[in-house]
């Protein structure tokens, strides 16, 4: 099956740090990859690579190619802010802004012109409903999203990220800072999502890796060391790093 | 001596010096309400000086010092946001942004009286203003430009990467980001911030001193080519330079309450909007 997303030989340094190199892994579609390892590997740092989220920094050089549908996003003619809107993202700790809960998903909406201002409210709920969010906040649209508890702005900010229909989401940990009960429900979500969307998630729970992911890459000091099959990784490694990382010898 | 006695002293100490400082803010205020408050009235807010200034009010001081005071905010603030906009948004951390941030830094060290001769220099003969409104806007805006500047790039600091990002990942535009999520969080801190300066140079005296302000008129201004009388002018003249100054003590105490009020009065006005937008932001 051809990858939805692919990475060809990307390195990756801060000023004179190398943190990832040669990182070449495909993403097959309306999968979810889980990316694992212990902290300071790169696994972030390469997922961030997917939307081009490092062209903020002006430390980060990359080298390399990554395509998407077999279009080279870091080609110089691509357009930067476009990929972006094709691959969404969710963050490590929930961010809204600070407006009201419908104005944080009609942003991306409103910025990228892709509902008349009649349709806005529908995208809204039905991104609002594609999170489990609706039931919780109908009555509430015009509150502040900073009022919602942390695991429903987690949530929010999915919604946020599935109203202007991206192809890919990227999610850098989106449970580490929430309860079980939230974590439980982004979970769910994720794996209903991913009948529509291809979802590469980095996560430091090698228990939440093995319960969503199909495929599952381990990384080490800024190697992908290990990728395949979610089951076939966790029970017949073939890399010595990545059975001493599952079976909890580091990390 | 022990440890909790060397405590109990420090402690008390800070208490001192604190006490010491709200008392000297304290003073100042009551000794200005006492002396000035009996010359308070209608007339004196509402009348021009008569008698040679013996006698009648300061509208006219009052008036000018309004409309310096809007001329600089309409200078100043536009001209201040923008520069700390591209310096904290936008510039990249190289000699260029370094040393415009300490310019900046050195201007706001500059002594007042400097920026009236430069006003004059600049504004006045330069750019043939004349000694009017618009010379002293000028000049007074200068002198608050470092402190919006600054006061402003702190407030944008404040709104935290996070949302930034969270624009930027839903295909923002570094400027939509800027426009439709960073200045939205940092208006209360930039709007503080610019009123507490303009409440600064409402009190000026030395840069309008030579670029526009009047001893004694008895037109309000038309325009902002016209002279002007300011409150903190009217004071200095009324305080040192008139030729009854015991007469005149309790008017230029009246001048001076007025002129605090006024200072007051904005500072209040950057609390409110402070306060109101914090609580709208966080939610409630």
């Amino acid at each position: 099956m051809k990858p939805k997303l692919e990475t060809r030989d990307i390195n990756l340094s801060f000023g004179s740090k190398h943190v990832l190199k040669d990182i070449n892994i495909q993403i097959p579609e309306k999968r979810i990859v889980a990316l694992i390892g212990p902290s300071g590997c790169g696994k972030s740092t390469l997922l961030r690579c997917m939307n081009r989220m490092h062209d903020l920094n002006p430390d980060a050089h990359v080298k390399g190619d990554i395509f998407l549908d077999g279009e080279n996003i870091y080609s110089s003619d691509y357009d930067v802010v476009g990929v972006r809107r094709k691959i969404g993202m969710v963050f490590q700790r929930p961010n809204p802004f600070p407006k009201s809960i419908f104005n944080n998903i009609a942003y991306g909406l409103r910025i990228n012109k892709l509902a008349e201002k009649k349709e806005i409210p529908n995208v809204v709920e039905e991104s609002l409903k594609g999170s489990y969010l609706w039931d919780e906040v109908k009555d509430s649209l015009d509150s502040s999203a900073l009022s919602l508890s942390g695991g429903q702005q987690q949530r929010l900010c999915i919604a946020r990220a599935i109203a202007i229909r991206p192809e890919v989401i990227l999610m850098d940990e989106p449970t580490s800072a929430l309860d079980p009960i939230s974590t439980g429900k982004v979970e769910e979500l994720m794996v209903e999502l991913k009948k529509e969307f291809t979802i590469v998630i980095v996560t430091h729970s090698m228990q939440q890796a093995r319960r969503i992911s199909d495929h599952v890459g381990f990384m080490y000091l800024g190697d992908l060391a290990e990728y395949g099959p979610t089951e076939r990784v966790f029970t017949n490694p073939q890399n010595e790093l990545t059975e001493k990382y599952i079976s909890g010898s580091f990390g | 001596m022990n440890t909790k006695t060397s405590q109990f002293i420090g402690i008390n100490l800070l208490l001192l010096c604190s006490i010491l400082v709200i008392s000297f803010l304290g003073i100042i205020l009551w000794d200005i309400l006492i002396k000035g408050s009996p010359a308070l009235s209608t007339e004196f807010i509402s009348e021009y000086p008569q008698n040679g200034m013996t006698e009648g009010g300061i509208f006219p001081a009052i008036m000018g010092t309004v409309w310096v005071t809007l001329v600089t905010a309409l200078f100043a603030i536009p001209l201040g946001i923008a520069c700390a906009i591209y310096l904290s948004e936008y510039a990249e951390d190289n000699w260029v942004s370094r040393s415009i941030r300490a310019s900046i830094r050195n201007l706001a060290g500059v002594p007042s009286i400097i920026y009236g001769l430069f006003g004059v220099a600049i504004f006045v003969q330069g750019m043939g203003m004349g000694t009017s409104i618009l010379a002293s806007g000028f000049t007074l805006g200068l002198l608050t430009l470092p402190y919006i500047i600054t006061t402003t790039e702190e407030a944008l600091k404040t709104v935290p990467q996070s949302h930034r990002e969270g624009a930027f990942a839903l295909g923002a535009t570094h400027w939509e980001t800027v426009r439709s999520v960073v200045l939205p969080s940092a208006i209360p801190g930039m709007m503080t911030g610019a009123i507490l300066g303009l409440s600064r140079a409402a009190g000026e005296t030395a840069p309008i001193l030579f670029t526009g302000v009047a001893f004694y008129l008895r037109y309000l201004p038309a325009g902002v080519f016209d002279e002007f009388m300011a409150l903190p002018y009217h004071l200095y003249i009324l305080s040192t330079q008139h030729h009854a100054i015991e007469q005149v003590r309790p008017l230029a105490y009246g001048t001076a309450l007025v002129l605090i009020g006024l200072v007051c009065i904005l500072n209040i006005v950057a609390f409110v909007i402070r306060h109101r937008y914090r609580s709208l932001l966080k939610g409630h």
